[in-house]
């Protein structure tokens, strides 16, 4: 049987149901890293003076700066992968989702090198309330990263055989996975600061 | 038809790069604003302005929600009542006069 709305608009929500079904998700997902978001800040707040250490003080802003690059810059080059295929050039699509995948690559290998410093200074989870909430939150968004790098590289590869038989349902699955890495990046925008800066 | 949707296509493309930019001088605004070293309260609220205005940037034009459907709007318009809900409640019992 075949999924109705993949491309077609519904009457009733005039949207397909992949992207109704994409920015569902999105929402639970706006709640997870929320709650973790408050429990942050409530920690943050309740802390006795002097005993929360500032994030540059213990972490790699050089590293997360050039991470928030990485990221960003990976954002464009997923949009441009869309972009590409509204322009029926398949070829440009291969290019700019490869370069995504690439930079999700980088983001993880950048976080692998300051997770290893960490460790190797004994800075761990059960060190003090700072860096459990700090690897928590960026654990999680690792974990993301790696979905979102799974999804992308599903449809770099043998996921893009949609192109040459169904090319706007495929066309819509990237819009849709690119939704979720958008989303990624867009946690991380929040991230950056408040675990680093402040 | 098809000249006038690459057309768009093609300013979309246009905006995506000047977004992009707009993005990395807020990147360096936010690290450069931590090296005031300024107090505590008014870092927080300028780093999470200045990472608002770029979530804003990436949702709105990344993420199309700029031309979205009502649909999706009363999707995240809920969720962001419950997430405000979240972030206020333990807030509220933090500064609760009775317990304090």
């Amino acid at each position: 049987m075949e999924i109705p709305y993949t491309v077609a608009e519904r009457p009733d929500t005039g949207l397909n149901n992949g992207k109704i079904g994409i920015w569902l998700f999105l929402a639970s997902e706006v709640m997870l890293f929320g709650a973790l978001f408050a429990s942050y800040l409530m920690m943050r707040i309740g802390a006795t003076e002097g005993t929360w250490p500032r994030g540059d003080s213990i972490l790699n802003v050089p590293l997360a700066t050039l991470n928030t690059v990485v990221l960003i810059s990976s954002s464009v080059t997923m949009v441009m992968a869309w972009a590409s295929l509204k322009r029926n050039d398949f070829g440009k699509f291969r290019l700019f989702q490869a370069l995504t995948v690439l930079a999700g690559f980088g983001f993880l290998t950048i976080k692998y090198i300051e997770y290893s410093a960490k460790f190797h200074h004994g800075l761990l989870p059960s060190k003090n309330t700072f860096l459990a909430i700090y690897f928590t939150l960026t654990g999680l968004h690792g974990l993301h990263v790696i979905g979102g790098m799974a999804i992308n590289a599903y449809l770099w590869g043998p996921g893009s055989k949609l192109w040459k038989t169904d090319p706007e349902h495929f066309t819509n699955r990237v819009e849709n996975s690119g939704l979720f890495w958008h989303f990624v990046d867009l946690v991380w925008i929040f991230l950056f600061p408040i675990l680093y800066l402040l | 038809m098809a000249n006038h949707a690459e057309h768009d296509i093609d300013r979309q493309v246009r905006t995506y790069i000047v977004i992009f930019i707009t993005l990395m001088a807020l990147t360096f605004i936010t690290v450069a604003i931590s090296r005031l070293h300024l107090p505590v309260h008014l870092a927080v609220t300028l780093a999470l302005v200045v990472a608002s205005v770029k979530g804003g940037l990436v949702a709105g034009y990344f993420m199309h929600l700029i031309s979205e459907r009502k649909l999706i709007y009363w999707v995240l318009g809920f969720t962001v009542s419950c997430f405000i809900a979240v972030l206020l409640l333990p807030l509220w019992s933090h500064f609760d006069p009775i317990r304090n």
